[in-house]
């Protein structure tokens, strides 16, 4: 096939760039260890969730030194718990789900971002290092309150951290 | 050389008619554009919230589905039948194609802009992606496998065009156009057995209380089969306009019609086995497939960079041949006050911006930041929104004389129209990228907060959304311009066309190109092989943990909107 030696140059250079994406992003989820969500939260029934020592209670739970668990329910048009309270420097697993349609859960401001389906428990852990207020949106459409559901992440400083939400 | 619509009469109806559905849906969908954007800026809050869902359904369907596949289908048609020099073998088919199409619009459209009227049982206020368990009214899915339908009944009319001819011509390279349109048709219909089985199996028998439960991770993954590869179907009309009629315009000729082969044959195997890049954030889906979805969406982007080099050239060598000179002097020697040339060019030009956030999308674990944010819109109104949208309405100011016998009315007008589009993208999706980075969401009627305010670490919030209020405004006026050009071009106000030239023969042809590249068996084969790798350890996973139909996850009907919805 005749190809021009420019178009082959341009050719050659395209297929370093995409190497160069692929191992950028490789990077990032090998070194860095930047998890995806995946399947490891499992799944749950809709009407599994009253009965789940989980979801029963929405809450944040110590789990460690500085590990903590977030269980979180998020429904039209609201999170449950609408608040959440974590003290700075600690690394936050989410176990999210939702028992009606589909819903966002956006820490708004940072990388935390995640997709909540009725069925499925959402898992992922996010490191709070700095602390503020967040505001939590839900990012995916969920009916005609949509822009009304919000929630918040309070960080608080070591300092002033007591336990307990 | 006459023109299209004397020797072909009746292809020519029927191209002219797939054409105006084309630019109702562009009319009725622009309209709902503008309402979206001065309502979620806050600038001019017209319509209610829920109704803002009502309009958004109807935006994303009539123009992302509507316009550009009745487009498709009008240029599609004129491209085989021009390439083959042919008419159609039985125009009953087409006919057929044309009114599943119609019929199916109009059934779908129905029951969205039912929403708007309490009084009427009947909305489907769920975006065009139909998330179950959102549900909407029957005849909103009805009305897409309709519309579905006649589009494979028009793909097996091009088929059946090239048969006939491949009896007349046994050893001839496929004609370039053909040739395009084929791989195109192929690539649909292999992508589009999501969307068939996602609706005809389990959205439309739900909606009508055959099935109880649904299970919303399935029908959305098989949504996304279909979602990602027809961003390629709305695409490849715009560069087929780019590949085959643009460098006519520039004055010169395409550089590589191998090349050209190439590009189409990369889109018919890549573009369905990546779909999964949509749901990085999704649950129940291994990271494992996603990481292979992300390899493969960034293969994808060989194409339009070879694309982006092969169109460049030929446009340089039309300038050249038009006296250009010099590095860059050459730029100037093109025919910039041709509204068909510059529209295609600043479609070209935006499409470049758009490509690369769309490398910020494709990039798994960088997607966290800009998933689901307004970022996203930003990203597509600069691909669908303006590469191929501004490449529609460029080609329209080349193809409609061919079709209509008239010349456009002004060619000025449709110059200022073509810039207003480009000026309007450019300030609507600058400021669309910006507020993504933000955090702003997509979708959201009105995204203020009571707990929080959204920060951007240029520029301010309120400055994007005037941005973005301004562009959709001037976005509005062009489409409204575009269609008034092509009403009076249309209405005998313009010129009698002039007889047009044939297209140029490209500067390197078929004949230097594998006769393999033509093998459209082998590459359909390989294509279902890659979608069958990709997708089938996923769609095992999903039924085996969630079953076919869910388990007890229950319908949400967005037929009464809030009155249901509220409450947990």
């Amino acid at each position: 096939m005749d190809i021009h030696r420019y178009e082959r140059l341009w050719l050659a250079g395209a297929l370093v760039l995409i190497v160069l994406f692929i191992g950028t992003i490789t990077y990032g989820a090998v070194v860095v260890g930047v998890e995806m969500v995946s399947a490891s939260g499992g799944t749950i029934a809709p009407d599994e969730i009253p009965n789940d020592d989980r979801f029963s209670d929405p809450r944040v739970e110590q789990v460690g030194e500085n590990e903590y668990e977030a269980y979180v329910i998020a429904r039209q048009f609201l999170f449950q718990p609408r608040q959440l309270r974590v003290p700075e420097g600690s690394t936050v697993t989410f176990y999210v789900t939702s028992p009606d349609v589909l819903h966002g859960f956006e820490v708004v401001g940072t990388n935390a971002n995640m997709m909540v389906i009725p069925g499925q428990v959402t898992k992922a852990t996010v490191e709070f290092e700095e602390a503020g207020s967040y505001g939590v949106v839900c990012n995916e459409y969920c009916g005609a309150g949509h822009h009304t559901m919000e929630g918040s992440i309070e960080v608080v400083p070591q300092s002033e951290w007591e336990g307990g939400n | 050389m006459a023109l299209f619509r004397d020797e072909y009469p009746a292809e020519a109806r029927i191209i002219r008619l797939a054409l105006a559905s084309s630019f109702t849906a562009l009319g009725i969908g622009a309209l709902f554009g503008l309402l979206q954007a001065l309502n979620r800026t806050g600038v001019l809050p017209l319509i209610s919230p829920t109704d803002y869902y009502t309009a958004l359904t109807a935006h994303g369907v009539l123009l992302a589905l509507i316009f550009t596949i009745f487009f498709l289908v009008a240029v599609f048609t004129w491209a085989v039948v021009r390439s083959l020099e042919r008419g159609l073998p039985d125009l009953r088919l087409a006919k057929l194609a044309y009114g599943l199409m119609v019929i199916g619009t109009v059934t779908t459209t129905v029951t969205i802009l039912g929403g708007f009227v309490p009084e009427i049982p009947m909305s489907a206020d769920v975006l065009y992606t139909m998330y179950a368990p959102m549900q909407a009214h029957p005849g909103f899915y009805g009305g897409l496998a309709l519309f579905l339908i006649g589009t494979w009944v028009a793909g097996f009319d091009w088929f059946r065009a090239w048969w006939g001819w491949r009896n007349d011509n046994p050893d001839e390279r496929i004609p370039l156009q053909t040739f395009m349109v084929l791989t195109t048709t192929l690539m649909w219909y292999i992508g589009t057995i999501g969307l068939a089985i996602e609706v005809l199996v389990f959205l439309l028998p739900w909606s009508l209380g055959i099935w109880e439960s649904i299970n919303p991770l399935l029908t959305r993954t098989l949504f996304w089969y279909f979602g990602h590869m027809v961003v390629y179907f709305w695409l490849l009309p715009a560069y087929l306009l780019w590949y085959t009629v643009m460098p006519k315009l520039a004055g010169g000729r395409l550089f590589s019609d191998p090349l050209a082969r190439v590009v189409f044959v990369l889109f018919l195997l890549l573009s369905t086995p990546v779909g999964v890049h949509h749901q990085y954030l999704d649950p129940g889906i291994a990271e494992g497939f996603k990481f292979i979805a992300m390899t493969n969406t960034m293969f994808l982007l060989l194409p339009s960079l070879l694309t982006a080099f092969t169109v460049v050239a030929s446009i340089e060598h039309g300038a050249r041949q038009r006296g250009g000179t010099g590095y860059l002097g050459w730029l100037g020697a093109l025919p910039w006050r041709k509204p068909a040339f510059t529209g295609m060019a600043l479609a070209g030009i935006l499409f470049a911006a758009g490509g690369f956030s769309g490398m910020i999308n494709a990039g798994m674990n960088i997607n966290y930041l800009v998933h689901n944010t307004i970022w996203i819109p930003g990203h597509f109104h600069l691909t669908v929104g303006t590469a191929v949208a501004l490449t529609f309405m460029a080609g329209t100011y080349w193809l409609l004389p061919q079709l209509t016998g008239r010349e456009i009315f002004s060619e000025r007008l449709g110059l200022t129209q073509v810039v207003l589009w480009f000026v309007g993208m450019t300030f609507m999706s600058n400021a669309m990228h910006r507020a993504g980075l933000a955090g702003i969401p997509r979708r959201t009627a009105d995204p203020t907060y009571t707990g929080f305010v959204f920060e951007t670490p240029l520029g301010a919030i309120s400055e994007l959304r005037a941005q973005i209020a301004l562009g959709g405004t001037l976005l509005f006026v062009s489409a409204m311009l575009f269609l008034l050009i092509v009403i009076l071009s249309w209405m005998d106000r313009g010129q009698p066309a002039a007889t047009h030239d044939p297209l140029p023969a490209p500067l390197s042809g078929a004949e230097h190109s594998p006769p393999i590249l033509d093998n459209l068996k082998l590459w359909t084969g390989i294509a279902v092989a890659l979608v069958i790798l990709a997708y089938t350890l996923p769609f095992v996973a999903i039924v085996s943990d969630g079953g076919l139909l869910g388990d007890g996850i229950r319908a949400s009907a967005q037929i009464i909107g809030p009155l249901l919805g509220v409450g947990p």
